[in-house]
């Protein structure tokens, strides 16, 4: 059972593993608050998309499912544009078009159809919370390096006295512009994927020598 | 706006792939070969010009009037899955040879960013009827142009030494990041400068 949990966080990484919903990752990835807002977001609608597709999976009909689907995760989608609009302005226009777009993510759709709809409740919520932190994850990843590297800052909520940004000596006053720009998203990404790759392969060949001398 | 200065935004300096990540499934899923590149890039320009005028009357004709604009997402989602089956009907019974090059790529297009991407900067850029067909089908001609490249540069890549781990898909990032850069050179100074 936890292992619906835990496979989104690193087996199945939604944004390097499985690669799916790379537009929002990389376009919001310029600073560590737009991960987290879009990462609630997603979380949000992941959760209730699931749930409902996993409790309406015998009502609904085989052949308009899709539609069906589009139109419960448009709807969670509807009420975080509504909810960010009135209650994080700021995030709001700082992910501009990119809130409403979290309808097209793939992840989300993908579950649905992959997961929710042939398992119960429990499993449908844990997978939810699996990949919709696991995608968090990864866009923080990404913001960070980029912010990091880029602005010479990490924005977080402010709170209290605290506005919100730390400042990196050094970096603050000569960062490399060119990694906030949409260049340094892409090359990033694709640096990020084939430390990954590398990962991935180093673990297999250890498996192999194992096996081979046991 | 005038309608060469929304082409030359849309397919250059603000061009979807590259500048604003719009459309970043397909461009790195269908940029193997040229072939399906092409056939993907030109059903993404007939269904953005479409989908862009589609939603524009909706909004303004539909959602507008009867004060029920916080519906934006959910009829725009419904209505650009509806036309892209609808194209694909009509495809099929009107042009089989179309139909053949576009068809497998069509039913992708539903859940594609770019789509619902320029629908929604439509209207948030407030344009009119022809502006947003216009403004569509450029954003279109701009994703032909990113995937065209990106194709023959994955071909020639094939028969290149790449490091293992950056094989396939983190090497495709590395070419459209560079190919980001070069883009860079497109701003808004160059559109001063060549309209004034």
């Amino acid at each position: 059972m936890l292992k619906e949990f835990t496979k989104g966080i690193i087996k199945e990484n939604p944004i390097f593993i499985i690669l799916l919903g790379l537009c929002p990752a990389l376009a919001v990835s310029t600073q560590v608050v737009n991960a987290l807002g879009m990462g609630a977001g997603v979380i949000f609608v992941l959760l209730g998309s699931n749930i409902f597709v996993s409790l309406l999976k015998d009502f609904i009909p085989k052949k308009i499912r899709i539609p069906a689907y589009i139109v419960i995760i448009a709807s969670f989608v509807t009420i975080v544009d509504l909810v960010m609009q009135a209650y994080a302005p700021a995030l709001s226009r700082n992910l501009g078009v990119f809130v409403q777009l979290i309808v097209v993510n793939c992840i989300i759709l993908g579950r649905a159809e992959a997961f929710a709809n042939k398992n119960n409740l429990s499993r449908s919520i844990l997978d939810a919370l699996g990949m919709g932190i696991g995608f968090t994850l990864g866009l923080l990843l990404i913001s960070l390096i980029r912010e990091v590297l880029g602005a010479g800052t990490i924005t977080l909520l402010p709170i209290g006295n605290f506005n919100g940004v730390i400042r990196i000596p050094g970096l603050y006053s000569a960062p490399v512009r060119v990694i906030a720009l949409a260049t340094g998203a892409l090359l990033v990404m694709g640096y990020l994927k084939a430390l990954f790759n590398w990962f991935e392969q180093r673990k297999k060949r250890e498996i192999g020598v194992e096996g081979s001398s046991s | 706006m005038t309608y060469i200065a929304i082409i030359i935004t849309f397919v250059l300096i603000e061009n979807f792939i590259l500048t604003q990540f719009l459309g970043l499934c397909p461009f790195i899923g269908v940029s193997r070969n040229i072939d399906s590149a092409v056939g993907m890039g030109f059903a993404v320009i007939f269904v953005m010009s479409m989908a862009s005028l589609t939603t524009w009357a909706v909004y303004n004709l539909i959602l507008l009037p009867l004060g029920i604009a916080y519906l934006q997402t959910i009829t725009f989602i419904l209505v650009i899955a509806t036309l892209v089956q609808f194209v694909e009907m009509i495809i099929q019974k009107t042009s089989p040879p179309l139909y053949k090059a576009l068809g497998i790529y069509l039913p992708l297009i539903t859940t594609n960013c770019a789509v619902m991407g320029i629908a929604l900067i439509a209207v948030r850029k407030e344009f009119n009827a022809f502006e947003s067909f216009v403004a569509g089908f450029a954003a279109g001609v701009g994703f032909l142009l990113a995937i065209l490249v990106m194709a023959s540069l994955r071909e020639k890549l094939d028969s290149e030494w790449v490091p293992k781990p950056f094989k396939g898909i983190p090497i495709a990032f590395v070419t459209a990041g560079l190919m980001a850069l070069a883009f860079m050179a497109f701003d808004k100074a160059l559109l001063k400068n060549l309209i004034g």
